[in-house]
């Protein structure tokens, strides 16, 4: 059993990398180092000496980067994964990923491959988990704009709240818009209405 | 036949005044008039351009014009073959140091005309007196760019060895200004406004400029592979001509205020619009209490700045011979000289190829038909 790979891990994000050095970890790698910053980065690159790096396509930092394996004579130079393009595909799977790698010439691709396709995994799962909380935090903001809507109707016609809710859907049924949007339309008027009671 | 979305382009681009064809053609409607749908995409690293455009997410980047050189000769990784078929602007870079190494050049009498000569001969005066301290540091882009040519060829005039003398590192340009106020960097060579950015800090000093370095230079251009451009030709010819149309509304003086809000904006550059205004009018501020009038610091429109000059593709190429990136031969010259392609410019838009810009500050001639020798006979060379 030949000696374990040293996986480098450079993410601006914090949880993502978590994520991927847990994943990393958890198919039985070992020697993983994660870090967020270039802050003396090709000190760290020279003492890891890492077999493979993983850097997010977000990292403004990619083009130092490539930079510092060019001229680093101290290290193994890294190339990027995928030098031969018979991998198109594998290839923009990493970049739809929003995923890159490198790995130190000469090491073969199969000991390598699937580090790259968990990361590719792990960010694609990151990706869907990110939508889905972006996704949770309009529903609650669309239920509270609901909620003030019906209040304003409630305040302003004197009726209840299952009738404010019923106008506001037979509004939008008519408008053939959501309810959401009429809600917004109602919310903001009021807003710019009281404005003016007040100027 | 042309796909549903077939008149769609997709363009990446990097946050620099220079991507302001591309921004320009996309709001003030070029691209519509020339019934393009342009979307640009910003990116944050010009290896995340490289790739997109390599693997098709991209059918069009803001590229450094020594890149689609790079990718040609599968220098550079995820290369393919790729074209210029016009220029998105000429000069536009400037060297600037920090305020500690300005006084030190200023006591080696640096001039305070942004002259190269004289400045990089007072860079000298300094490092020759520093003995052999720490290197000064200074940043680029990116290695396959305008800026690290300009930088080795204006330190190298001087004498000054780029890889022994200096040490240069690559860094994004809008992290530039930052590091050079925390004592990161000592200088750095970089488009706007990332230059003024300093300046208008404090923090910063502008010693030279592109445009005095290497007059009519080009800086950005249009890259698109070539299987892209063949299987694209009348959308690629479109695009062009609304990129020329939006290159001319770009140099009228008119219109800077509202390019320089344009491009400022969040989608953008994202920074004062105040950081745009001194490269689109060519009034420089060396320091804040220092300006330079430098009408041709940064120039859009007309035929020099839109036509791909293979002559200065040339350049570039014996730039990467220079410096040890290739070595050379027939095969390679012939493909740096196909990459670059004002045929494709003229054809979209009757603009004609005029004589390229060949003279630089030291007065060194280069020769298009003799690229090796010229790179081979520089007395500082890698």
């Amino acid at each position: 059993m030949r000696e374990q790979l040293a996986i480098l891990v450079i993410d601006t994000n914090r949880i993502r990398s978590s994520i991927i050095e847990q994943g990393l970890r958890d198919a039985g790698h070992e020697r993983v180092i994660v870090v967020d910053g270039m802050d003396g980065l090709v000190r760290k690159i020279t003492e890891i000496d890492p077999d493979v790096i993983v850097i997010d396509l977000e990292n403004p930092n990619r083009d130092q980067l490539e930079h510092i394996f060019q001229v680093s004579r101290a290290v193994r130079r890294p190339i990027a994964m995928f030098v031969d393009r018979s991998e198109a595909g594998a290839i923009e799977a990493a970049v739809d990923a929003g995923v890159s790698a490198y790995v130190v010439d000469g090491l073969k691709r199969e000991r390598v491959k699937p580090i790259l396709d968990m990361a590719i995994s792990r960010f694609n799962a990151f990706n869907r988990l990110s939508q889905e909380l972006e996704a949770a935090r309009n529903e609650l903001a669309e239920r509270k704009t609901i909620e003030r809507a019906k209040g304003i109707l409630m305040r302003n016609r004197g009726i209840g709240e299952d009738e404010a809710y019923r106008l506001l859907r037979k509004t939008a049924m008519n408008q053939g818009r959501r309810i959401i949007e009429v809600a917004e339309g109602l919310v903001i008027s009021a807003g710019l209405l009281e404005k003016r009671d007040e100027a | 036949m042309r796909r549903a979305d077939g008149d769609t382009v997709i363009a990446g681009f990097i946050p620099l005044l220079d991507s302001a064809l591309l921004v320009t053609a996309a709001e003030r409607g070029f691209a519509a008039r020339e019934g393009v749908t342009l979307k640009l995409v910003r990116e944050t690293s010009w290896a995340n351009i490289r790739d997109r455009i390599a693997i098709g997410h991209f059918d069009v980047a803001h590229m450094l014009a020594p890149m689609p050189i790079a990718a040609s000769l599968e220098i550079t990784s995820l290369a393919v073959p790729m074209l210029v078929p016009m220029t998105l602007g000429l000069g536009g870079n400037a060297i600037t140091v920090s305020n500690i190494l300005w006084q030190r050049m200023c006591d080696h009498g640096a001039p305070r005309d942004g002259d190269p000569a004289g400045t990089a001969r007072a860079l000298k005066g300094v490092i020759s007196a520093s003995g052999g301290s720490a290197p000064l540091r200074f940043g680029v882009v990116h290695p396959f760019s305008g800026h690290a040519y300009e930088l080795r060829y204006w330190l190298a005039a001087a004498g000054i060895d780029p890889d022994r003398d200096v040490e240069i590192t690559v860094l994004p340009p809008p992290l530039m200004a930052d590091a050079l106020a925390a004592d990161r960097l000592d200088g750095y060579c970089v488009g706007e406004p990332w230059n003024t950015a300093a300046v208008l800090a404090g923090t910063g000093r502008i010693v030279t400029t592109k445009a005095a370095i290497w007059p009519k230079s080009p800086e950005k251009v249009l890259g698109v592979t070539r299987k892209w451009a063949a299987s694209n030709s009348d959308l690629l010819a479109a695009l062009i001509r609304a990129l020329a149309g939006a290159a001319t509304w770009c140099a009228d003086p008119q219109n800077h205020r509202e390019l320089a809000e344009l491009l400022s904006g969040p989608d953008y550059l994202d920074c004062p619009a105040e950081y745009c205004r001194p490269a689109l009018s060519g009034e420089l501020l060396l320091s804040r209490d220092e300006p330079l009038s430098r009408p041709d610091f940064l120039s859009f429109a007309g035929q020099a700045a839109l036509s791909p000059q293979p002559a200065h593709a040339l350049w570039f190429y014996s730039q990467m011979l220079r410096w040890g990136q290739v070595t050379h031969s027939a095969e390679r010259e012939a493909v740096v000289r196909a990459t670059y392609r004002p045929d494709l410019l003229e054809a979209a838009t009757g603009v004609r190829a005029e004589a390229a810009s060949l003279t630089f500050f030291d007065g060194v001639g280069f020769d298009p038909d003799a690229v090796a020798d010229y790179a081979a006979a520089f007395p500082v060379r890698a």
